[in-house]
């Protein structure tokens, strides 16, 4: 086995991993903070019970996103020395300052907010949460800043064959991530808004279920109350409103990754046309966005593109994509394969580093399998969250869902489509960018840095390590998304209780009992 | 000026470590303790609820340590990181588990879940003090590295009795630390539990750390850091003798103070040396070979010093909010979730 391939399935299953937890942090946390504020604005009880609830989902989710996320920040000297020596002056900043900023700021104030619920003051208590936010949006912005030097490398100078940092502000201004950025809260947008919508149906669903809420002939709610706290009829409120706010949360979600994915694309067609012609499996130079293309993608002597057939095709749209007009022609691979191949070398140097890869011929040509696919379940996927919010605007105008299991099973269902939305485009990106770990940029100049994966992976690590960590680590992830995800469906199945004890704790207990010292006992406790 | 940074990168560095030794010390022996020592449900629980406002924070040193060493001394975090791939590994799935129990055991539904739970957060407590302790010694004694600082020999190449050493160290030195967090931070049984133990077992929990600042002493050539370890024994004597009058802050100053002055004489030792190789001491990584460039530290540097002392504070703070002490009758009977 070779160690490069391990080391690579190797990264892209740890990070995919933590991006599924990420998304979720960052949108899930801002509509917590939003909820809070709310509630310390109004003072309506309502916003309280949302705040707890959506709060403990967070929480459990939280925690997994920061476990996992303490690998990304060693892998990339375990696995990959040779990237870290190579790019480390420039590449290691960012991740520092993620740490130094972001990660404290994160860490000290949520653990402010988990445990300060009646030990600070009210307002103080909502700066917690929303430092920790910002500190979630902050670690977000510095990690793709790294990124997108791997995409985009600027800000530096080549001193004895490596970049060197020479503008630190070129580095966090890099083009590539101000419109990643947002392109990724906005896909967080997206899951957060499927979450809330998904459980909150649920949620209504069974109220209806259990005959507590009804409808009247014009199929407005009437909302019911079974006496206990865990039902009443503001209950009902937490969950309608979750629910209208989800569904529009995750349609502004979907909108803000369309626009900054035009964005994007433009961008694309610039620093990384290889990415962009792998995207549409285009071999030929062309204006049309492939809907369905088949034959072969992968196959065959890779340096030229050949035997793929596109069945169904919107004319004009990807020019209007990549230049906004209709008709200028994207170029495709075999335009660009021999221009790479000029600037960059056939094959690989004779150089140690790079193994027995030594002299190997270098295919330019993203894996347009994954590429094509992947570019089009994201944008699949997300139209999919999307359409799942406006079905929700429409069929809850009337204050509630209808009866059904079946629709109860595609809202639930429905959580997924972002968070592989997500994946998809990630997936995109990164392998797009292949087979560089750096992606040339040829604006720099002479200057010009870039680094075929090939050449990235640690010299002294044996492929028996490597093997071994991935069996490991995706042993162990495996075990822990199945606990994360009973943990979910037993809290959600709990409804606000679970993350509200103290809203029912009277209901089933004796007043008077352990009143002596109740004052003193922790609001909350592990 | 440019001359300096390096220089200066390497102290803040190895604050770093000694910010993380110090603070998650206590997280990870109360960690360790949860199985080793406390004997009940609720003592335990005292014990997951005194480091629960903060562990989080505390874990972000270790993350500032490697992301400092990546963006100042590039070379270093290459070699260190893929030399010891498979300790890192390890240290990775303890922390891993480490996070992820102290968030969910409180969430367990039956008893063998939550022993579950408990084992994992005392085991990988253990095993992340551990490694941590062997990475930092092997970083002091030296590692089986070529000239590109890549491993010489197989996965394993790296092990020797330095690295268990240092682990014990580490080991040791966390359920001190864990002792006098607990006195300080507790009242009643465990309080008192904790300062019983703190002043019979400390001397035995100190010795490894001790063994190994004074052997990497003794290689080195600048006899007067002696006196700053001795510094520390005193501290750490003054720290046994605190916890027998119940002055636990001052117990637990005393401990960091041992720990400080032994890291230090350690660093001091090996200055400039970041990394000794032991197959050539040709190869050893100085922080000037192994340094980026000096816009790169400055400019780190410059954001550093704004941003240290703004976090410094805001930790600070966050233990003040969280200062008053934990009886075992705070602690709230365990809620159980049902389906609505």
């Amino acid at each position: 086995m070779d160690p490069l391939d391990l080391a690579r399935w190797q990264f892209g299953i740890t990070t995919v991993y933590h991006f599924l937890m990420v998304p979720l942090t960052i949108g899930l946390g801002l509509v917590v903070a939003v909820m809070q504020t709310l509630w310390v604005r109004t003072g309506r009880e309502q916003y309280l019970r949302m705040t707890k609830f959506w709060g403990k989902l967070f929480l459990i989710n939280f925690i997994m996103g920061v476990a996992t996320g303490i690998v990304q920040e060693f892998q990339f000297g375990m696995a990959w020395s040779e990237y870290s020596r190579f790019v480390g002056d420039v590449f290691g900043a960012p991740l520092a300052l993620e740490a130094l900023i972001a990660f404290f700021l994160e860490s000290v104030f949520l653990g402010v907010w988990i445990f300060g619920w009646g030990r600070v003051p009210r307002r103080l208590h909502l700066a917690a949460i929303w430092c920790a936010v910002i500190g979630a949006h902050l670690s977000a912005y510095f990690i793709m800043t790294a990124n997108a030097f791997m995409q985009h490398p600027v800000g530096y100078e080549v001193v004895d064959g490596r970049p060197v940092l020479n503008d630190i502000g070129a580095v966090l201004a890099n083009p590539i991530v101000l419109t990643h950025f947002p392109h990724t809260i906005a896909g967080s947008w997206a899951v957060a808004g499927g979450f809330l919508l998904g459980i909150s149906w649920y949620h209504l669903w069974k109220r209806r279920r259990d005959g507590i809420d009804t409808v009247d002939e014009h199929g407005r709610v009437v909302v019911g109350t079974t006496g206990s706290k865990a039902r009443d009829r503001l209950d009902h409120r937490v969950w309608i409103t979750s629910l209208r706010a989800g569904a529009a949360v995750a349609i502004v979600g979907f909108l803000g990754t369309a626009f900054t994915g035009h964005a994007q694309a433009q961008q694309m067609i610039e620093f990384q046309p290889t990415k962009m012609a792998s995207a549409e499996a285009a071999c030929q130079d062309g204006t049309a966005f492939s809907v369905l293309t088949l034959g072969d993608l992968g196959a065959g002597d890779r340096t030229t593109c050949t035997d793929v057939t596109t069945v169904i095709e919107l004319p004009g749209l990807l020019s209007y994509l990549a230049y906004e007009d209709f008709t200028t022609p994207v170029p495709g691979l075999n335009s660009l394969l021999p221009d790479f191949e000029e600037r960059y070398g056939t094959h690989l140097p004779d150089d140690p580093l790079y193994g027995e890869r030594a002299g190997a011929p270098i295919d330019y040509q993203p894996l347009m399998e994954v590429t094509y696919w992947g570019f089009r379940l994201m944008i699949t996927f997300g139209g999919l969250g999307a359409l799942a919010g406006a079905l929700t605007l429409w069929m809850t105008r009337r204050g509630t869902v209808p009866d059904s299991r079946g629709w109860t099973a595609t809202a639930v269902a429905s959580i997924g489509a972002p968070f592989a939305a997500n994946v998809a485009g990630w997936v995109f990106t990164e392998m797009g960018r292949q087979p560089f770990v750096v992606y040339p940029n040829p604006a720099m100049g002479v200057d010009e840095v870039y680094m075929f994966t090939a050449a990235a992976v640690s010299p002294g690590v044996s492929a028996q390590e490597v093997l071994a960590s991935l069996i490991v680590l995706v042993g162990i992830y495996a075990v822990l998304l199945v606990v994360e995800v009973v943990l979910m469906v037993r809290y959600v199945r709990g409804g606000v209780p679970a993350g509200m004890p103290e809203l029912t704790a009277g209901e089933h207990r004796d007043p008077d009992e352990d009143r002596h010292d109740r004052d003193d006992v922790l609001a909350f406790a592990y | 000026m440019a001359e300096a940074l390096p220089v200066f990168w390497h102290v803040i560095i190895a604050v770093l470590w000694l910010g993380y030794l110090a603070l998650e010390g206590f997280d990870l022996g109360a960690g360790m303790l949860m199985q080793a020592w406390a004997r009940d449900e609720r003592r335990r629980r005292v014990l997951l609820n005194v480091i629960g406002p903060v562990w989080e924070g505390n874990e972000v040193w270790l993350i500032t340590a490697i992301g400092a060493m990546f963006a100042a001394f590039p070379f270093w975090y290459a070699s260190l990181l893929s030399t010891l791939y498979l300790p890192m590994l390890l240290l990775l799935l303890a922390l891993i588990l480490r996070a992820v129990s102290i968030e969910y055991r409180g969430k367990a539904r039956t008893d063998r879940t939550r022993a579950v739970w408990t084992w994992c957060l005392a085991l990988g407590s253990f095993t992340a003090a551990f490694v941590v302790g062997a990475f930092l010694a092997l970083t002091t004694t030296g590692l089986p590295i070529d000239a590109n600082g890549d491993r010489v020999g197989g996965p394993f190449a790296w092990l020797n009795g330095w690295a268990v050493l240092g682990g014990l160290a580490v080991v040791g030195f966390s359920i001190a630390q864990a002792w006098a967090f607990i006195g300080l931070k507790t009242d009643g049984a465990p309080r008192q539990a904790a300062a019983r133990f703190l002043s019979r077992w400390t001397p035995v929990a100190l010795v490894p750390l001790l063994v190994w600042a004074g052997a990497v002493l003794l290689r080195g050539d600048r006899p007067w850091t002696w006196a700053l370890l001795a510094a520390g024994v005193a501290a750490a004597a003054g720290s046994v003798v605190a916890a027998r009058r119940g002055r636990e802050g001052l117990a637990l100053a005393g401990l960091t103070l041992f720990l400080v002055a032994a890291w230090s004489a350690v660093m001091i030792v090996q200055f400039p040396v970041l990394q000794p190789s032991t197959v050539d001491p040709a190869f050893d990584l100085t922080a000037e070979i192994a340094a980026s460039g000096p816009y790169t530290l400055g400019i780190m540097a410059v954001i550093s010093l704004v941003f240290v002392p703004i976090v410094l504070a805001y930790s600070a703070w966050s233990y003040w909010v969280f200062r008053r002490r934990v009886r075992e009758t705070h602690i709230p009977e365990p809620h159980a979730v049902e389906p609505v």
